[in-house]
């Protein structure tokens, strides 16, 4: 091991990006609400994705020197929630309830249903980047299981034949 | 005057009372008048009275858990109101019934609360899914600050009240308290030790109080017509109404305020209708997914803390999942198991890496792999799992519907083993 | 005190403690992996769990974690109980269920905690059948090696590095079983006690990345305790050699130094001993000769005696050993032996010495700084000089948070819960300096200043607590309000403590400081009600700075005078013993010196600049392979014992000097030397006491440097002969190389590396305690060796004018302004280049553009560095940076003019891939 390769591998691999004048004045608007930045970092993290569809190495550095805290600091808050991406994702994400009551009432069956028409699993995004599929705890709805949340509307009493018009329906959208 | 002090301005078919509309019917009268008359030890006073439990699935006494707030000259100025809106307990979804339907009760609630312990900063700590109730509450929210029921000086009493709303990124263990202040901060969620509790070292360690959002719902109530009416809301020995929800195979799921003391049998084959067509009741979870099984000779039995508990199990958040004849117990609990093992913040050993095992085995008994000692092995879990042997009540909660299962479902995890596959697969 | 009992056995314990500390000051067996003594509980293991009972009547009992409950007064408990026990195994089996099968191939193996704890809690059988979580590991840098798959998950990592040390770049990420700990992408880890995680770490996730390319086991190892030669500290360290090359450098527990924790400096600046600078052979030309031939052991003997026949001069070393620089004077004779420091230092130090002569002031070992509730930095980058009283400074600031636990009546040992409630707060630390330091963020202020307005500032703070003293000739308003907002804190405080150092090479630096604590002295006699003595220390560059100083008090002159002599031509022949002369004097003054044509002996470790103009050239031994006696900053007195012999070339300087035959009496002179010196001063009687007598201990009756279960002995030399060589000899001290002997366990002041049955980590320490946490059973203090006198002297008249005309500070860095260290391979992936620095103002005026070149021009002396441009640093001035290349002091006399050199883009890309690797926050972005 010689010090050059050393020093060669340990030189920073990416840079801040810039953050945008809306991401810029969203992050601002949190930090009238806290008595510390650091709270604030999930918040932005969350901002910036919604923003950006998910979070990027780039963007945690960006959020971590605006808020100047350690972005090592922030990943593990990032890495630590479910619903910050740290991967791209698709330009719909499928959240969709694996819990219990959602279990009873066949949810597996649909999942199987999606999964075979999109060809993905859990956590993966169809190869056109349209759908990404992520299991999330109990939505909450379970009175109408099963259940799941897609780009920002939920939808009740799943069914395969449901699915397929929502399916149909996105794509005609597009 | 009013026996669904919790719902009776709640109709899901149309859009939530606006200020006006909620004001119209009766909201903020008793807060108005506890600003004028009422002291915050008087409040206190008739919180503790009442008998208010907390209705987060622990049950513990609110008047109670406020008493711990420091008050008085030396207290810290900065006192914190947090609101457990967090609802992520497989199986519930009633504080979500709450705040879609009513968002003003909530910050009447809050105003209660605040005002009680003399806290200027309330936040509401919501889920990140629940998109529809953080836009009503952002709208209530600034309708109250416009009718100057929030911001400072409120209504001249001299009390200010700021609430912010925070939306969470999901994780369950958000809903544990102090897992939940963590995450307030900015930090990962991992809970904290208590003692210190948080009423004395809370958020950015000032004392602080948090409530799950039922709970203060039922605060409006008791100020506004007192603590013996709402003592006489409960049929039995638990003061006022709660929510409680059926889900599974029953004609028609929902959730419903009730009395406390109902016969659980008038919420499952009353309200609920009973099992669907071609399903038998097997089991049910009386509160959500933390909850040990109950069976169906538990019907009888009424909805209060102490007589679900003397039955071995726990009222939590009322929430009941019914298990049917056609789904298989060892597949349910083992869904139960994967969302706790992916659920655990990975601070204490037993649950971070007990779960996953526990996980694992259940897989493995899913797809006939298991083995005997498997079942040796999840028992022992139950014990090491157990109350006060993990850092929160995460894992032990696992183990209410795991050791339950593995007492009444012997038969079924057995038949597992024993055939090689599971027989609800065909 | 409080009753407990523990399985039937009442303990007298401290209430204040919790279960598990207490349980192990009893010396009872309790395993645990996430409390630490020096970061509390946080209850995340639960390995500690025991059987709690509420009374006599209770039987049932309940479960609770050791490390989480206190150990108040009538406490039952039970360690042995079956369910704790139970539990405990049930614990350890799940924390293995993941962890990789790779102890043979671990280089924790045989010291791991977790291996220790896994026998102690009864788990031998995996029952875990599915696959293991398995991760990808990190490039940490030089230093620290990375194999998360071991993990255990205990968080003690991040509790070290980031609330302990302060660092900010390792992060627990992830989580549930995913949890991972690491950066969130690869790359160096910044903190300057990175090294301590292979300690903390109770597996082998993070390791000693040196150590593992030249890997050993524990038990393989031969050790001897040592003290860190790096700077003036004197942390206490435990070197290991194997087969001739020295392995690695662990902390050696020292409860009033360094505690549990080294710096980076000291663990791995080791490796310079194996360095291909390493002067291996004695090296001699004949006149004007260029090239050097390598001598014999006996030629090299000869041809010294030879030299030494006539009037010879003698130039000692603040780095050398104490013996060694007695042995020099001994040699040469007192009118002949000279200072081996710079003449400003030479001031500097009988300043310090006299500090520590005064009384109603006390110089603060590492722990009392720690106890400090207002610290006062001046001018010294401490975490760059004296890295380990950087960390302590650090640990002080905690005390508000201990004030406000106490009053919300929450345990200090419940880590987390008293960080949460502090938030902020923090007990004051005021820097003054010209520059920004790595203690900024735990600062309560950092006034930038250049030092002759540092200087005015400390007298003006001196004449705010006490108007007797003298006031500032120039003052004004921003001065007043500064100076009585500093003064009000030290006033206010219980323990102020004063720490600055001799850097900066400023005798008045050393009297305003002095001056400040002689004021603090008399407010405290007349108004407070706080009347212990006040802390003042400073730190010392060399780990004999203070020695040498101490020394020259009983002869010897400046080292002026040596270099008067020798381009006079003024002797026959001159020694430099262990000492670059061309890092302290300038190289114009040196070439005077040498142009006298005096024959030069130099002996030294390392080659370098100066050695390479003697004739004789002779292979000095390291602090690793002699005895030797090193004076710290506080003026103890400690000994480090020879770790292994090397080969016959090298010959500890003193073995060269005395009179006797080095073949003969190997290592015998240095015992020899210390008792006839400290007998013929008064001063120094104190060393007599120092090392356990060596005299009437036979053979068997000595201490081992090789563990008990030290493998190959017989046939370590095979590959030369077939038969068991001789043991070497130790007769300079009760220390044996060899494996037999009177346990090192004995006596904890020559214990380098404590085992204890079931203990074979470092953990064992806990094993020789009188306490947790708290003194070794036989102490290892040292001998301090500054008295007090008993009539306190006046303050001391310094001219102190504000000045705003450009001045020059010197910079030092922790990875490379250190002589020998800087030649570890490992330090030296972490040095760079010399390098200026300048603030924004004077970049601006200059036209100076970021990482561009600068010319710095002074009466003596020019030199073109690369520049950062600060934020943090004082108007009008530029740091320089001479990584022992540029002539620092030529740059600082006279006026200072400076000079962009036309920006090329080539220098600018050049300096900016050096820049990458500096680690200061305060740094512009690159197009600023």
């Amino acid at each position: 091991m010689t010090n050059s390769q050393l020093i060669a591998s340990t030189a920073p691999r990416v840079q801040a990006r810039t953050l945008t004048e809306q991401e810029v004045h969203d992050i601002e608007h949190e930090l009238t609400l806290y008595p510390d930045k650091r709270a604030v970092g999930l918040e932005a993290l969350k901002i910036v994705q919604k923003h950006q569809g998910w979070v990027s190495d780039e963007s945690l550095l960006a959020v971590a020197n605006f808020l100047e805290m350690s972005a090592h600091e922030l990943d593990g808050v990032a890495t630590f929630f479910n619903l910050i991406f740290r991967q791209p994702v698709g330009r719909k994400v499928m959240l969709f309830c694996n819990s219990v009551s959602c279990y009873i009432m066949g949810c597996e069956q649909i999942k199987a249903h999606i999964s075979e028409r999109l060809g993905i699993d859990y956590g993966e995004t169809t190869a056109d980047g349209q759908f990404t599929l992520i299991p999330v705890p109990c939505l909450g709805d379970c009175d109408r299981a099963p259940v799941m949340l897609m780009d920002g509307e939920q939808q009740r009493n799943l069914s395969i034949e449901k699915i397929n018009e929502i399916l149909a329906e996105s794509a005609e959208r597009e | 005057m009013t026996d669904t002090p919790l719902t009776k301005n709640i109709d899901m078919k149309r859009e939530p009372f606006d200020f006006g509309l909620y004001r119209h019917a009766g909201g903020y009268d008793g807060v108005l008048r506890m600003l004028k008359e009422m002291a915050p030890a008087d409040v206190l006073e008739t919180v503790k009275n009442s008998g208010l439990k907390g209705r987060g699935g622990a049950g513990f006494p609110t008047g109670l858990k406020w008493s711990f707030v420091p008050t008085g000259e030396n207290a810290p100025k900065t006192k914190y109101l947090v609101v457990n809106a967090d609802e992520m307990e497989p199986g519930t979804f009633k504080d979500r019934l709450l705040m879609e339907g009513d968002p003003h009760l909530l910050i009447e609630g809050m105003l209660i609360a605040a005002y009680t312990i003399q806290a200027n900063t309330a936040y509401i700590f919501l889920r990140g899914e629940y998109l529809r109730a953080e836009t009503l509450l952002r709208t209530a929210i600034g309708q109250a600050k416009e009718q100057g029921l929030l911001g400072k000086n409120i209504q001249g009493s001299g009390f200010d009240l700021e609430i912010i709303l925070h939306t969470s990124a999901g994780r369950y263990i958000c809903g544990e308290e102090t897992a939940l202040l963590n995450a307030l901060e900015g930090k990962r969620a991992n809970p904290r030790a208590k003692p210190p509790f948080p009423q004395v070292s809370g958020l950015w360690g000032k004392p602080t109080i948090v409530n799950n959002v039922e709970t203060l719902c039922n605060l409006p109530g008791i100020i506004r017509y007192g603590t013996q009416w709402y003592k006489d809301l409960g049929k039995g020995e638990d003061a006022g109404t709660k929510l409680f929800g059926v889900s599974g195979r029953v004609k028609h799921p929902g959730c419903w305020e009730l009395p406390l003391g109902t016969p659980i049998r008038e919420l499952v084959d009353g309200l609920a209708g009973g099992m669907s067509d071609g399903y038998q009741l097997r089991a049910f979870l009386p509160g959500g997914g933390s909850t040990d099984f109950l069976l169906p000779e538990h019907l009888d039995l009424t909805l209060d803390y102490d007589v679900i508990g003397k039955a071995g199990s726990r009222l939590a958040t009322g929430t009941m999942i019914i298990l049917d004849d056609h789904t298989c117990p060892v597949g349910m609990v083992g869904n139960l198991m994967r969302f706790f093992s992916h659920e655990s913040c990975g601070w204490c050993t037993p649950c971070r890496d007990g779960l996953p095992w526990v996980d694992s085995i259940f897989r493995r008994l899913e797809s006939g792999q298991g083995q005997e000692s498997d079942l040796q092995i999840l028992t022992e879990h139950l014990e090491y799992l157990g109350p006060g042997r993990t850092f929160c009540a995460l894992a032990p909660g696992a183990m209410a519907p795991l050791g339950s299962a593995l007492k009444h479902f012997r038969d079924d995890f057995e038949a597992h083993i024993r055939t090689g596959a599971c027989p609800w697969q065909k | 005190m409080a009753k407990i009992s523990v399985d039937g056995i009442e303990y007298d314990v401290n209430p204040e403690n919790n279960l598990l500390q207490e349980c192990l000051s009893q010396g009872l067996d309790l395993p645990y992996f996430c409390w630490h003594p020096c970061m509390g509980s946080v209850g995340a293991c639960r390995q500690c769990a025991v059987k709690q009972y509420r009374n006599e009547e209770d039987k049932k009992g309940t479960i609770v974690m050791a490390c989480m409950t206190p150990a108040s007064d009538g406490s039952i408990i039970s360690i042995n109980d079956q369910q704790a026990t139970d539990f405990r195994s049930h614990v350890i089996e799940s924390l293995m269920i993941s962890h990789p099968h790779d102890c043979p191939v671990c280089e924790e193996g045989g010291e791991c905690h977790l291996q220790d704890m896994t026998q102690m809690s009864g788990h031998n059988y995996r029952r875990y059948d599915f696959k293991k979580v398995t991760h990808r590991n990190q490039n940490l840098g030089p230093f620290i090696g990375h194999e998360m798959n071991r993990c255990i998950a205990c968080y003690r990592c991040v509790r070290f590095y980031n609330d302990y040390a302060g660092g900010e770049d390792l992060a627990a990420l992830g989580s549930h079983h995913h949890v991972y700990f690491g950066r969130h992408e690869e790359g160096v880890l910044e903190n300057e006690f990175s090294g301590n995680l292979a300690e903390v770490c109770p597996t082998g996730v993070f390791t000693d990345k040196t150590f593992s390319a030249h890997y050993t086991r524990k038990w393989d190892l031969q050790t001897a305790p040592s003290i860190c030669a790096g700077c003036g500290v004197g942390c206490n360290t435990a070197p290991g050699e194997r087969y001739g090359t020295l392995r690695r450098v662990v902390n050696r527990y020292h409860h009033d130094i360094n505690g549990y924790f080294i710096c980076d400096r000291g663990r791995f600046g080791y490796d310079a001993n194996s360095s291909k600078q390493r002067v291996g052979k004695a090296l001699y030309r004949h006149g004007q000769e260029a090239e050097f031939k390598p001598l014999s052991s006996l030629e090299a003997k000869r041809q010294f005696a030879a030299m030494t026949g006539g009037d010879v001069i003698g130039i000692g070393s603040p780095r050398a050993t104490l013996e060694s620089n007695i042995a020099l004077r001994d040699r040469v004779g007192v009118e002949n032996f000279y200072a081996g420091f710079s003449d400003a230092q030479f001031d500097c130090l009988q300043e310090v010495l006299k500090s520590l002569r005064e009384p109603g002031l006390y110089c603060p070992d590492v722990r009392q700084i720690e106890r400090s509730d207002c610290v006062l930095v001046v001018n010294e980058d401490i975490t760059n000089t004296s890295a380990r009283l950087a960390l302590a400074i650090r640990q002080a600031g905690r005390n508000a948070a201990t004030d406000l636990a106490n009053e919300a009546r929450i345990p200090l040992w419940q880590d987390a819960a008293v960080r949460e409630l502090a938030q902020n707060t923090r007990s004051p630390l005021i820097i003054v300096s010209p520059q920004g330091s790595r203690l900024d963020d735990v600062a309560s202020a950092t006034h930038l200043l250049q030092l002759d307005n540092q200087i005015h500032l400390l007298q003006a703070v001196a004449h705010a607590i006490d108007p007797d003293a003298l006031k500032p000739t120039a003052s004004n308003e921003v001065d007043e309000a500064l100076s009585s907002s500093i003064a009000a804190q030290l006033c206010q405080a219980k323990n102020p403590c004063l720490v600055s150092g001799i850097s900066a090479e400023s005798p008045a630096l050393v009297k305003a400081c002095v001056n400040v604590a002689k004021a603090l002295r008399a407010y405290r006699k007349h108004n407070s009600a706080e009347q212990n003595p006040v802390a003042l220390c400073f730190a010392m560059p060399e780990a004999n700075s203070l020695g040498m100083a101490l020394l020259l008090e009983t002869g010897g002159k400046p080292l002026r005078a040596a270099l008067q002599r020798l381009a006079s031509g003024s002797a026959d022949a001159a020694i430099v013993m262990e000492n670059d002369l061309s890092l302290r004097t300038s190289q114009t003054a040196l070439a005077e010196a040498m142009a006298g044509g005096v024959p030069l002996i130099v002996m030294d470790q390392l080659h370098n600049r100066f050695n390479e103009q003697a004739q004789l050239l002779l292979p000095s031994s390291s602090v690793f392979e002699q005895h030797g006696t090193w004076i710290n900053y506080e003026g103890r007195a400690q000994s480090s014992y020879q770790v292994f012999r090397p080969s016959e070339d090298i010959l500890a300087s003193y073995e060269r000097l005395s009179a006797l035959d080095p073949m003969q009496e190997c290592g015998v002179s240095s015992e020899l030397i210390m008792q006839e010196f400290a007998r013929a001063n008064d001063a120094f009687s104190a060393l007599t006491q120092l090392r356990p007598p060596r005299v009437g201990i036979s053979a068997s009756l000595k201490s081992p440097r090789q563990s008990h279960r030290f493998s190959g002995r017989t046939a370590m030399h095979a590959q030369d002969h077939v038969h068991e060589s001789q043991q070497e000899q130790d007769r300079a001290s009760a220390l044996a190389f060899s494996m037999e002997g009177v346990m090192l366990q004995k006596d904890s002041s020559l214990m380098a590396s404590p085992w204890s049955p079931a203990w074979n980590s470092n953990q064992s320490i806990s094993k020789f305690q009188q306490e947790i946490n708290g003194e070794l059973q036989q102490g290892s203090k040292g001998e301090l060796l500054c008295v007090r006198q008993s009539t306190e002297t006046a303050y001391d008249a310094i001219s102190a004018k504000r000045d705003e005309k450009l001045t020059c500070f010197i910079i030092s860095q922790l990875f490379g302004s250190d002589e020998i260290s800087a030649n570890a391979p490992a330090i030296q992936a972490r040095s760079l280049g010399p390098y200026a620095c300048i603030g924004q103002e004077l970049a601006l005026a200059c036209g100076i553009r970021q990482h561009g070149l600068v010319d710095i021009t002074t009466q003596t002396g020019r030199v073109q560095l690369p520049v950062i441009i600060r934020r943090q640093i004082a108007p009008n001035c530029i740091g320089i940076y001479p990584a022992n290349e540029v002539d620092k002091y030529a740059l600082l006399l006279g006026e200072i003019t400076l000079q962009a050199v036309p920006d090329e883009d080539s220098h600018i890309a050049s300096s900016r891939a050096m820049f990458d690797h500096l680690l200061i926050k305060d740094a512009l972005a690159r197009e600023a």
